[in-house]
């Protein structure tokens, strides 16, 4: 088992590389990035001292080098101006647009992304879960129905429609708070436990929002594949043994269906991230979403490599987790790799 | 007969619908099993036999319901109706006092759970035992089903165990609780012939010992006569006869009893039959010469920096035969003996090892090296060889006609204008027994055995010299099975044809072949004339099969000290058969056209 885990870390590890270089070499693509704007501006004016200023920020961003050098840089990998600093040294890059460090611009950001999509996976398995499973069993009732009702309700719905809908009706019967991550109060604040709280009350509305559709698929992907279980001869097996038909079901045909399920987590993260950048920008909420939106469009190169890298590990981490789960719960898949 | 005990399950009326407006699947069975007996149920495919059995545990499938019937159990000092009882007293009956054993284990079996957890499970529900007691009782009864080590199986994925093994866990899971009456739907239909045999033997060691009775549902008449004490017959969900094995199977009293006793062919019968018959001029014309085919799988690589690790996989070792023209060459063998990967390495479908030579003669007198064709002459030949599969299911599109299905080969050979190929496909369903109004329907409008000889149509759509049939009538009903064989037969005489045909099936080979080749490991270990091989088996794997092969007769039992002798691995023959690893014996003549794998 450990060496499985360590071969799929190794695995991802390469993936990132990889991944790396083509995001290094789209971002790089277009011509006109910001710093290169800025530069032949300053040629363009003809002073002494913006010239200087202009070949300054060549040497100091390795405009002067070649392109592969450049890159080697970026990650961390060869001397840069001012030595290895890199990616990997955790030196995230220089925001030109904003001018302020990377790190900086997407600090607080990142976490908020990660929370919130964190809350909304759950979110999404917490419902979906108990709701395709029992629309599977109770297969052609009004439950089921139900179900399949509230789930293309769901699937239907654009997005940000629902979160001006809840936001609405949040605030006028619950109190929800209407927009952003957190109070204005707490903005720039460092972390307390009233501010937790606070962020909490944030995250509902977003979480539902956002997790909505895939909620909705999820229901109807699990009630499938669990009515297909249903059939299998397993089962029958059970009930001849004299188990109860909800034991039954949930220890044999269920476990059988969750694998895709959990298979999904990997899917489910990037599309989440990508997803949630018109909500975010709806809804007003401080996630790497709008900040990767205008990185991308004033072609901040650092900025959105960064982010873009940061999207795929995301997803990369949550493959592994859906791949370790996948083990531990499908021994099939455990002993794959073992001799038989 | 006053004195007699009440049965231990008495069935009357039973009646199964799928809905009031829909003929009754089940209609009006009635029969009753005593404790301690063995009743088997026969019938073909949708006899209505699984359902009956299903229908006393309760676990029907969705739309199916017991419309009217009784089914008295009297065990442990109770007595109840089991199709009236509430569902959480009959759950208290299930897996307690009766147990069941379905056909396939494989998918019988949750894949995710442990055997033993899965055994387990049954006394967990039905005994209020510690977990330790509990473990105990599954290891000794892991231990009663023949496990070598029990505890290894306890903690052991069904997928990690073999069919025989699967089915044993299967057994130890119905009668882990020691009920009063096992229902076993197809125990063995799954397994190999020898597999079979110690199945069959395990159950009836089992019964004995713990007193039980058997419900042995069935298609297989072999398998009546080696197990049950009475039998019924079911055809369309109603009860044909029922009385002791003795007195329907030695003297069937309704018609459709005495069709499925004639259907069922016997090694015996037909080798003693093929004797006037065998010896065609051998080798004379021989339209198809094997020599030196062997197949070696590489290890399976398991990333990217892991290189040949484990052995490379011997499929098939050394195979050489010559199949004269117009006769039957069987390769006989179970699962994993290396007989389908030699048919596709003839028909180019796999590549073989270096150094094998296929030599076919067709009508025309070419000889091809087969083995080195491409382009337009492997079309050629591909065209004078066709295949026959196992599943009609499986082998047909389900999404194109008859028609198109028949029409399709003689497209790709450009051969006819597409009218004249159209009467073609007309001609072949005359030719196969079915009318050709039928050709604009799909596959799935047909039976198994009509799909079968559409699959036989296709085949002879190019009009092939060889014919090589990969286990043609194992998917089919005993009745169909005879249906299908005459018409090979038929075409065998009216074309000329050449059979290779693929079985593990002894009485189907029995019947079929001129010359038998038994394939063991990769190997062939017997070949030879019909007669002489099924008259004087002298290779202990042989005498295995054929001593494993269940028929409808009543005198003979199944002999299980020849099928341990040689339903081992090559390594567990005795000498001078035996051998390890690579180190086989060579092929001996020991009487004339009669070979055997042995040291002189």
């Amino acid at each position: 088992m450990i060496l499985f885990v360590l071969r799929r870390i190794w695995a991802m590890v390469w993936t990132l590389a990889v991944v790396s270089v083509l995001v290094f070499v789209i971002v790089n693509l277009p011509p006109g990035d910001f710093l290169s704007n800025q530069i032949a501006q300053l040629r363009a004016s003809g002073e002494a001292a913006s010239v200087a200023r202009a070949e300054f920020l060549m040497r100091e961003f390795a405009l002067d080098r070649p392109m592969w050098q450049q890159y080697l840089i970026w990650v961390g990998l060869w001397p840069g101006p001012g030595g290895f600093s890199g990616l990997l040294q955790g030196d995230l890059g220089w925001s030109f647009e904003l001018n302020r460090p990377v790190s900086a611009v997407v600090g607080e950001a990142l976490w908020l992304t990660v929370a919130l999509n964190l809350f909304t996976v759950l979110f999404v398995y917490a419902v979906a879960l108990p709701l395709g499973a029992i629309a599977a069993v109770r297969a052609n009732t009004w439950i089921d129905y139900l179900a399949t009702f509230v789930g293309y309700i769901g699937l239907a719905t654009p997005n940000f429609l629902l979160a001006l809908i809840l936001y609405h009706y949040g605030a006028h019967w619950f109190g929800l708070p209407v927009g952003g991550l957190m109070s204005n109060a707490y903005l720039d604040q460092p972390m307390s436990i009233a501010k937790l709280g606070d962020i909490l009350g944030h995250l509902i509305v977003p979480v539902i929002v956002i997790g909505t559709a895939g909620m909705a698929g999820m229901v109807r992907r699990l009630r499938a594949n669990l009515l297909d279980e249903l059939g299998k001869p397993y089962v029958t097996t059970a009930l001849a043994k004299g188990v109860p038909p909800a034991r039954a079901v949930l220890r044999y045909p269920l476990r059988m269906a969750l694998n895709p399920f959990v298979a999904d987590i990997g899917n489910l993260l990037p599309g989440l991230v990508s997803g949630s950048v018109l909500v975010s920008l709806v809804m007003g909420l401080q996630t790497i979403g709008p900040i990767l939106l205008s990185a991308l469009r004033s072609q901040d190169y650092f900025l959105s490599g960064f982010i873009l890298m940061f999207v795929c590990f995301l997803t990369l981490v949550g493959m592994l987790v859906s791949d370790l789960l996948l083990a531990w719960l499908d021994p099939r898949i455990r002993y794959a790799g073992r001799d038989r | 007969m006053s004195s007699a005990p009440p049965p231990l399950l008495a069935v009357t009326d039973l009646t199964v619908s799928f809905g009031p407006a829909l003929p009754p699947v089940v209609d009006g069975l009635s029969f009753s099993i005593d404790a301690g007996q063995t009743l088997a149920i026969v019938g073909e495919s949708g006899s209505g036999k699984t359902l009956t059995g299903r229908a006393l545990m309760g676990i029907l499938p969705r739309g199916a319901q017991v419309v009217r019937g009784r089914a008295q159990f009297r065990a442990g000092g109770e007595d109840s109706d089991l199709l009236s009882l509430p569902a959480a007293a009959l759950r208290r009956l299930c897996g307690k006092r009766i147990g069941m054993i379905f056909q396939e284990p494989m998918s019988a079996l949750s894949p995710l759970h442990t055997v033993g957890a899965q055994v387990a499970e049954v006394l967990e529900l039905h005994s209020a035992l510690p977990a330790a007691e509990i473990r105990a009782r599954c290891l000794a009864t892991f231990a009663e089903v023949g496990f070598p080590d029990p505890g290894r199986a306890f903690a052991a994925y069904p997928f990690e165990l073999s069919g025989g093994l699967r089915q044993r866990a299967m057994i130890a899971m119905a009668v882990v609780a020691e009920p009063d009456l096992v229902i076993a739907d197809e125990p063995t239909t799954a397994l190999d012939v020898t597999t079979q045999a110690q199945v069959l033997d395990l159950l009836k060691s089992l019964q004995a010992r713990r007193g039980m009775a058997l419900m042995l549902i069935t298609h297989d008449l072999g398998v009546v006569c080696a197990m049950a004490d009475r039998v019924a017959v079911m055809r369309r969900g109603r009860l044909m006869e029922a009385g002791s094995v003795a007195a329907v199977i030695g003297a069937p009293g309704h018609a459709y009893t005495r069709a499925l006793v004639a259907a069922a062919p016997q090694v015996a019968a037909q080798a003693a039959a093929a004797t006037e018959a065998a010896a065609p001029a051998a080798a004379a014309d021989a339209i198809l010469a094997v020599s030196g085919l062997n197949k070696t799988y590489p290890p399976r690589r398991r990333g990217l920096f892991d290189r040949g690790r484990g052995a490379p996989v011997a499929a098939v070792r050394d195979v050489a035969f010559t199949l004269p023209r117009g006769s039957t060459l069987a390769v006989v063998g179970e699962s994993g003996s290396g007989k389908t990967t030699v048919a596709r390495m003839i028909l180019r479908a796999e590549r073989a090892d270096p150094g094998a030579r296929v030599a076919f003669r067709g009508r025309d007198g070419q000889m091809r090296d087969v083995l080195t064709l491409d382009g337009a002459a492997l079309k050629a030949f591909r065209a004078r060889v066709q295949m026959v599969f196992q599943d009609p299911y499986a082998a047909l599109s389900p999404r194109m006609t008859v028609a198109e299905i028949l029409t399709e080969p003689l497209a790709i050979h450009g051969r006819l204008s597409p009218h004249d190929r159209r009467d073609r496909a007309a001609a072949l369903m005359r030719q196969v027994g079915l009318s050709p109004d039928h050709l604009a329907r799909y596959p799935h409008a047909f039976s198994g055995g009509q799909r079968q000889r559409i699959a036989i149509a296709r085949a002879l759509a190019l009009d092939p010299e060889l014919l090589v049939c990969d286990e043609p009538t194992s998917a089919l009903d005993v009745s169909v099975q005879a249906q299908v064989l005459d018409l090979f037969r038929a075409l065998k005489d009216a074309r000329g044809l050449s059979y290779l045909f693929i079985s593990h099936n002894l009485p189907v080979v029995a019947d079929m072949a001129d010359q038998v080749a038994v394939m063991r490991a990769g190997r062939i270990v017997e070949q030879g004339p019909v007669a002489a091989l099924f008259g004087n088996p002298v290779h202990p794997y042989t005498r295995a099969l054929i001593a494993a092969s269940p028929e409808p007769v009543l005198t003979r039992r199944l002999d299980l000290r020849l099928v341990a002798q040689g339903a081992g691995p090559p390594h567990d023959w005795p000498a001078p058969f035996g051998y390890r690893g690579d180190d086989a014996p060579p092929l001996t003549e020991v009487a004339p056209t009669h070979f055997v794998r042995m040291a002189a």
